[in-house]
């Protein structure tokens, strides 16, 4: 895909905000792709872990806020311990929801989840879902 | 301190047996004498509660106040109706704050725990940050009882809120935006009627009611004129003060 | 000896059986598992934003309390509980700022420095009971048994909490021989169940939990052991339409290879299937 990259598109601030929150190790990236090969939820996302954080250097924020990628991440840190830079991935996914979830945008609603659905799934689901997706 | 008696007009404006002091009543300053509650104090300032304050007992929960004072970050709570007035309170009073209410029907529930969770998910944002506990006017541990909960506990959480008189501070302060004292009342609610043993001796005299036991006293006391009833009042035998466990009275009949 | 017991939340609700028969087994081995007087919900997630520490709050309140109690030790049986847990006490450990942060803002807690240690329930086995003194109080060993072990991600990720090195497991493989199975080393075992994405995207739940549950029958299990909640409903409680293996929490199979009863094992709350798989294998020896 085509990225156009001007200071237009470059947005300093969430670079910075990503550091802030994640730490600014994802400087270091140097594209190997492991992190894409280690995750199991790759499948399913828009754009891989590996796109994403090159898009983050990048500051392009509404490409990177609006892929799935970080939402259907599950923090299971199997990029981090791979990452033959040390990098810690899950962090930078922390901070890209939280650049969304701090602006009180959620990604899933509490009050909108079926009753059937809250009676079903046990609390740990429940807490660990709302820690990660709603602000 | 001056004969009331032989006081003049000026001197009676104040009270003669306590000082004034200042308040800040929304930002205006008012000097109140020392001795009052909040409410009262805002009275004398000249503000009148037209709605909703309340019980002036402690119960309510209507006049739930926050108040700070000069030169320490600190929020403190209290009741207006029961706190007394300290110098340079900078007061302002919370009216009702919204606080979502799940709708739904106490008989069919189950004492599940999932029944609360049910109607309340945000229950599982709690943060343990304890901001709820830190500003109830009751001293209730509010953090506790959403912990307990949290663990499908309902006794435990029905004892720690039961003090709870539905202030709504607690809710204002939630940083998961939590109504804490509407989920605590639906728990004791469940706990009340589901989980408590029924008092069995209960079910037995309104048993007895309903198939017409006190059916007759009642008719001849009602028919008594009040002297007599005065005199059987005065006379009737009383439980002595120490009463021994076996203790019963002579008249048995409608025991 | 008692320990410091930290159940965590679905322990007390959803998830008793991983209770049940974690406190029996403890007590069959002569160990009290003393539960936490005051404790909260820990969080269940490590809050990974540097400056966040509100999210800390919950797992430091926790550790704080069981050092006033007295306790040195602390000791979980939640996958998931554990890692909160233990990154939220290597922060109270290295990062001074935010400790003193913490401590302050907690003003009903004592002060905390990462005081407590954290252990899960399987490295307690190994060091505190050890293998051998498993062995011998075992009363049905559990014969012919395939059993593959399930680690996910927050048993051993990240490197700095983990109960055991990436590139050596073998504290499940050494229960599990102690017990009497057979351990069935799969390619999924440390692959994630998806945890928390069963709320917001259950689809890929599912999807990923049949395919860890394909691998470890591809490679001849029985039955799959995993120690946290949220991995046995992904893994074992969400009804999906085709048979697959039958899940267990680990230390049911410890209860039932100590001789425990059907009580202490608490089959009610497994999935179908793995009731029928128990009843059927174990009909002698459940009473």
């Amino acid at each position: 895909m085509t990225i156009e990259i001007t200071d237009k598109t470059y947005n300093g601030e969430f670079v910075k905000k990503i550091e802030e929150i994640g730490g600014k190790d994802f400087h270091k990236c140097m594209q190997c792709g492991t992190c894409t090969g280690s995750c199991p939820m790759t499948y399913r996302m828009d754009i891989s872990p590996r796109k994403i954080i090159h898009l983050s250097k990048f500051g392009l924020k509404e490409k990177v806020s609006g892929y799935n990628t970080a939402w259907i991440c599950a923090s299971c840190h199997s990029c981090e311990v791979r990452c033959p830079r040390s990098i810690d991935i899950p962090k930078i996914m922390e901070a890209i929801r939280q650049v969304t979830l701090r602006q009180n945008i959620n990604y899933i609603e509490p009050s909108e989840i079926s009753e059937d659905i809250l009676h079903d799934l046990p609390q740990i689901a429940l807490v660990g879902c709302f820690r990660k997706h709603t602000s | 301190m001056s004969n009331p008696n032989t006081q003049n007009k000026d001197e009676k404006t104040a009270s003669t047996s306590s000082n004034l002091i200042p308040v800040f009543i929304m930002g205006k300053r008012y000097d109140v004498p020392e001795s009052l509650t909040i409410m009262k104090a805002m009275e004398y300032a000249g503000y009148k509660y037209i709605r909703g304050c309340g019980c002036r007992g402690g119960i309510c929960g209507a006049c739930a106040t926050v108040y700070r004072k000069p030169g320490d970050y600190h929020i403190r709570v209290g009741l207006a109706c029961q706190t007394v007035v300290e110098p340079d309170m900078y007061l302002t009073q919370i009216p009702f704050f919204p606080a979502n209410r799940a709708a739904y029907d106490i008989k069919p529930i189950d004492k599940d725990p999932e029944e609360v969770f049910k109607k309340y998910p945000e229950l599982f944002r709690c943060l343990a940050c304890n901001a709820c506990s830190k500003v109830c006017p009751m001293d209730i541990q509010v953090m506790d009882y959403i912990s307990a909960i949290k663990q499908g506990e309902f006794e435990k959480a029905t004892e720690l809120s039961f003090d709870c008189i539905q202030c709504g501070l607690c809710a204002s302060r939630c940083m998961a935006e939590m109504a804490q004292y509407h989920i605590a009342q639906m728990v004791r609610r469940i706990t009340g009627s589901k989980i408590k043993p029924r008092a069995k001796h209960l079910n037995d005299v309104v048993s007895k009611i309903e198939k017409g036991k006190y059916d007759n006293i009642f008719k001849e006391l009602k028919a008594l004129d009040v002297n007599t009833l005065k005199k059987l009042y005065t006379e009737r035998e009383m439980e002595p003060a120490a009463t021994p466990e076996d203790w019963s009275p002579q008249k048995k009949d409608y025991l | 000896m008692d320990i410091c017991y930290y159940p965590g939340c679905t322990l007390k609700t959803k998830a008793k059986n991983l209770n049940l028969s974690t406190i029996s087994s403890l007590a069959n081995l002569d160990i009290e598992a003393k539960e936490l007087s005051r404790w909260n919900c820990c969080g269940v997630v490590p809050s990974l934003a540097s400056d966040d520490l509100l999210r800390l709050i919950a797992p430091v309140r926790n550790l704080a309390r069981a050092k006033e109690e007295g306790y040195s030790q602390i000791l979980t049986v939640c996958s998931m509980c554990y890692q909160t847990l233990a990154m939220a006490n290597q922060i109270m450990q290295e990062d001074m700022e935010k400790r003193d942060i913490i401590n302050n803002f907690m003003e009903e807690e004592g002060d905390y420095s990462g005081e407590v240690k954290v252990v899960h329930l399987l490295g307690f086995l190994r060091d505190e009971v050890g293998w051998d003194r498993l062995k011998i109080a075992v009363k049905i060993p559990l014969v012919g048994l395939k059993v593959a072990p399930y680690y996910g991600c927050t048993l051993i990720r990240p490197r700095q909490v983990g109960i055991e090195p990436l590139e050596s497991l073998t504290l499940f493989r050494d229960f599990i021989t102690a017990i009497g199975g057979i351990p069935v080393d799969f390619p999924s075992s440390t692959e994630c169940c998806s945890s928390y994405q069963v709320v917001s995207n259950p689809e890929i739940s599912d999807e990923v939990s049949s395919g860890i549950l394909k691998s470890a029958e591809e490679w001849g299990a029985d039955i799959l052991i995993s120690s946290c909640p949220l991995c046995e409903y992904n893994l074992g409680l969400r009804k999906r339409e085709k048979k697959e293996l039958p899940t267990l929490y680990f230390t049911q199979i410890l209860a039932l290879s100590l001789g425990l009863d059907e009580g202490s094992i608490n089959l009610e709350l497994n999935s179908d299937s793995a009731i029928n798989f128990f009843k059927e294998k174990f009909k002698d020896v459940l009473c």
